[in-house]
């Protein structure tokens, strides 16, 4: 069968800065059409010339973006129902319509108000307690219980793991040390400037215990967004491109309740990554870099197991001595991730990954960097899987 | 009688196989649906059997025993109506039959919860609509 392998790129991207605003200054909408703009203007297109959409559910219809963009024939438009696991999908299902003759230059935006908008947890969930994910499920067997947002949930795996293979507060630490790092070579992030030690952070205040704060992903306003073609199209825009070799998509069983999975740490990369690895024809030693979903400390080593990168329970080990920082074995989160850099719900994943594989990432470039893997998660743990090289 | 406070916790929405689940919790039975064509047991509600596909199943009475499985320690709480218990312990039970709940163990402080620590259903009827399921800790 003829394979996406090598077939579709990304060469655009776009961002806005990262902000803890006091108020919002425009709308979910706006601030992703401002990244939508740099985007196509950094791919070297015009607005006109984006024929397909793929907004993540929530935070923006492609109607609203098409018709503020100019775009009177959209000929497709799709969003994936797996949260923030959907920007990879975006990039697949984007390339598979594209590859098809759908389309030509598919538009790929994610962004929120997400500190200074509606989103600020505690006035939310007064105002409309069911505002959090979680269906049915969560609602009539959850909530009644007083567990009621992410870090509860995720912290309950963290929690087993350590309990099962003696994971530590120091190894959950070590990722979000090593995040931290990375954001001081970084200016576009939040906590580029406020260094961390693991005394800074053993000393932080719990939130939902094991998690404290620093586990915790950094609640920011943002937003980012990819165009993606065909090579052939490529050749001609003003950006390297960068080529999508795998991707796999994957859901824990059963996807809408954590409680009750026979296997209690599966989740979606657990079954998407082999897929993603197939058909890049590559293993994990390829892998130059990696972004991971890294909405909480713990679920960094997580999917590090699932994926393979280390046997289960072995997790805590690998994160520790500087394997996962820029000059280590496998860098993670390059850029700062959810945790440092800010929760743009991983847009700013797939974006730094483009930049370390163009060589454009500046301070925190990994050199040589050839081949990258991007994580999304949404959900009870949803997953994506992208390879991406250059 | 001091006056009771009114519950404005969140409720689950007593309806369908869900409704009949805490209807029994009311009468201080914890049961879940077990299939009756291959006697696998699950939680949370379904209509369908995911081991065999049957679309039959009873309500099948739990021993309410089970083990601690995991849980968290909630020291802010994100939704308001929690402020007031913090610290409180969220903990995910597996009970011998194999469905796990989402529920507190009340008679233990967070920091002396320990893993498979062996727990019993009791119940707790916040309204007089709604009882929810509760664990406390048994020898074992």
């Amino acid at each position: 069968m003829d394979s996406l392998k090598d077939q579709i790129c990304v060469v655009g991207i776009g961002e806005t800065p990262y902000w803890r605003l006091k108020e919002p200054d425009g709308t979910n909408l706006s601030i992703q059409l401002k990244a939508c703009e740099a985007a196509i203007a950094e791919a070297g297109l015009k607005n006109k010339d984006i024929d397909c959409i793929l907004p993540i559910e929530g935070v923006a219809h492609a109607e609203e973006i098409a018709v503020n963009l100019g775009i009177p024939d959209l000929r497709y438009q799709a969003t994936v129902r797996i949260a923030a696991a959907a920007p990879g999908a975006h990039i697949m299902v984007g390339g598979m319509a594209i590859h098809a003759g759908i389309c030509n230059y598919a538009l790929i935006p994610l962004g929120w108000y997400g500190f200074s908008g509606a989103i600020r947890v505690r006035k939310v969930l007064a105002a409309n307690p069911m505002v959090f994910s979680g269906g049915p499920t969560a609602r009539d067997f959850y909530y009644p219980q007083g567990m009621n947002v992410p870090p509860q949930w995720f912290s309950f795996m963290a929690r087993y793991h350590m309990n099962k293979y003696g994971t530590t507060r120091e190894q959950l630490g070590a990722v979000a040390v090593a995040f931290r790092k990375h954001a001081q070579l970084n200016p576009h992030a939040l906590m580029y400037g406020k260094p961390m030690t693991m005394a800074d952070y053993l000393g932080c205040r719990m939130i939902s215990d094991p998690y404290s704060l620093y586990d915790c992903s950094l609640e920011c306003d943002g937003a980012g967004a990819l165009v993606v073609t065909t090579v052939e199209r490529a050749r001609d825009l003003k950006q390297k491109p960068v080529y999508l070799m795998g991707f796999g998509q994957g859901q824990p069983f059963p996807a809408d309740d954590l409680s009750n999975r026979a296997d209690f740490l599966e989740m979606g990369v657990t079954k998407a990554a082999p897929r993603a690895f197939a058909m890049a024809g590559i293993t994990h030693k390829d892998i130059d870099f990696a972004q991971l979903y890294d909405a909480f400390s713990f679920q960094v080593i997580e999917q590090i197991e699932e994926m393979g990168f280390c046997k289960r329970g072995e997790g805590g080990p690998f994160v520790e001595g500087g394997r996962i920082e820029i000059g280590g074995e496998l860098p993670i989160n390059t850029h700062g991730g959810l945790m440092s850099e800010g929760h743009v719900m991983g847009i700013n994943h797939l974006i730094e990954a483009v930049r370390q594989l163009r060589g454009e990432a500046g301070d925190h470039q990994v050199k040589d960097a050839e081949i990258g893997l991007v994580t999304g998660f949404g959900d009870f743990m949803d997953g994506s899987v992208v390879i991406l090289r250059k | 009688m001091a006056e009771q406070k009114a519950y404005t916790k969140p409720l689950p929405f007593i309806d369908g196989a869900t409704g009949e689940f805490y209807e029994f919790c009311k009468k201080h039975e914890l049961r879940f649906q077990r299939c009756t064509k291959c006697g696998t047991w699950r939680h949370v509600p379904r209509d369908m059997c995911a081991e065999c596909g049957s679309w039959d199943w009873e309500w099948a009475k739990s021993s309410g025993r089970g083990k601690l499985f995991t849980w968290t320690v909630v020291t802010r709480a994100m939704h308001p109506e929690f402020t007031e218990e913090v610290p409180y312990a969220v903990c995910l039970v597996e009970l011998e039959e194999g469905p796990r709940l989402v529920s507190r163990v009340v008679d233990v402080p967070p920091q002396d919860l320990r893993y498979q620590m062996p727990v019993q259903v009791i119940f707790d009827a916040v309204t007089p609509e709604v009882t929810l399921p509760r664990f406390r800790r048994i020898s074992g």
